[in-house]
């Protein structure tokens, strides 16, 4: 899965094309709205945490440069949400607006503050190179839908992971005050890598109740289970780690700063725990749509 | 003569000029202007801000200070000479008798 492979992509994969292929007789299963649900948790708590630097960016381009990060993570969101959605008939809108804090999936990683730039730039470093690999090994998946949202956001995640980098090394080459911020925001953020390269407990879960229908007795009565395996479909991040390792901590070096040696969160995201920050995000999230339910403009 | 950016006390970070060549076989055209810490941070920057709708297939910047432009104050010496030499078109020549393929 490590690999460094690229597949063009045939077509590109937009959330309203996945809504057309809904309305033709696409769904997915139990298993695979709830694998995609994590993901677009993930992508869509970020991009809100990136929203919040429009208009308090350091500078008026970097403003737009993080704006733009954020909106692309909010285009890999409304894939997932669309398509996690027609598991279960309900919209991108139902899933971001309707839903309380325990029933969101993200990682802890995402929704922390925002802190300051450094801090930012620490947190989109550790997403980025998540994501980076994360996705490339997606495209490959047996699931068309998933692979081809995977085969447009890998394109995107590549000029994020730039973005990051390129900050890390002015940061932590820059001034003694730049450089002590980026090692604190790296400080902030190391205890949540745990948590992002851990199993995905649907993808267990569905392991799980696919055996013991093999093992019941009636298995050959029962017809193809709708918590399906997610074998071939899902990425199991902890395959994904050794390629953390071997890029980020060098990075950190190159940029004269110390990998961080902080323990671990207990995490838990993707099971709906999660910290005392995520609860004003969502808030602040969902209270237009809340209070004027289908407001447009 | 003062270069385009060099004034302005909270200024912090160098001004750059942008260039965005639209597809091959065209030449770059000036597309504004951004500010960035260097080179390599503005070519990010212009990308971000003058290729959003598949705008270009190549970026350039230049330092604005680099650049040395001619006076805007200077129009006349500077533009207005070649007027009354319309000899300088083509079309002021009118055609000569007996020549063939013009």
């Amino acid at each position: 899965m490590s690999v460094k492979q690229r597949q063009a992509p045939t077509g590109i994969m937009t959330p309203e094309l996945i809504e057309t292929e809904i309305k033709g007789g696409l769904a997915a299963t139990d298993s695979v709205g709830q694998y995609a649900l994590g993901l677009g948790d993930d992508a869509l708590v970020l991009a809100q945490r990136l929203g919040e630097w429009i208009a308090n960016g350091p500078e008026l381009e970097e403003d737009i440069a993080l704006g733009n990060i954020g909106l692309d993570i909010l285009g890999h969101a409304r894939s997932f949400l669309t398509y996690a959605g027609s598991a279960w008939g309900k919209t991108e809108d139902d899933l971001a607006y309707f839903r309380s804090e325990p029933e969101f999936r993200c990682r802890q990683l995402f929704e922390q503050p925002i802190g300051d730039f450094a801090q930012t730039i620490a947190r989109q470093l550790i997403a980025s190179v998540y994501f980076d690999s994360l996705y490339r090994a997606l495209m490959h998946s047996a699931d068309p839908t998933l692979a081809a949202i995977a085969a447009k956001a890998t394109k995107e995640v590549d000029y994020h992971l730039d973005h990051s980098t390129q900050w890390l090394l002015r940061l932590g080459l820059g001034t003694d005050e730049s450089a002590l911020r980026m090692q604190r925001g790296l400080d902030a953020m190391w205890p949540f890598v745990a948590e992002l390269y851990s199993a995905e407990p649907v993808v267990e879960s569905a392991a799980a109740s696919v055996a013991s229908v093999a093992s019941a007795a009636s298995a050959a009565s029962v017809a193809e289970d709708d918590r399906g395996s997610l074998e071939g479909i899902a990425v199991d991040p902890r395959a994904l780690r050794a390629e953390f390792d071997a890029v980020v901590p060098l990075l950190i070096e190159q940029a004269g700063l110390v990998v961080p040696k902080t323990g671990s969160v207990r995490g838990g995201g993707r099971l709906g725990i999660h910290s005392e920050a995520f609860g004003p995000m969502l808030a602040e999230m969902q209270v237009l749509a809340r209070q004027h339910p289908g407001a447009s403009w | 003569m003062p270069s385009p950016g060099d004034s302005g006390a909270r200024e912090q970070w160098p001004l750059w000029e942008v260039f965005v060549r639209s597809s091959r076989g065209l030449s770059h055209v000036h597309a504004g202007s951004l500010h960035a810490p260097d080179e390599t941070m503005a070519v990010r920057n212009a990308r971000d801000l003058y290729t959003r709708r598949n705008e270009g297939v190549s970026v350039w910047v230049v330092r604005a200070s680099d650049i040395t432009a001619s006076d805007p104050d200077a129009k006349g010496a500077f533009f207005e000479s070649p007027q009354g030499k319309d000899f300088r078109h083509a079309i002021y020549y009118t055609k000569s008798e007996g020549v063939a393929h013009l």
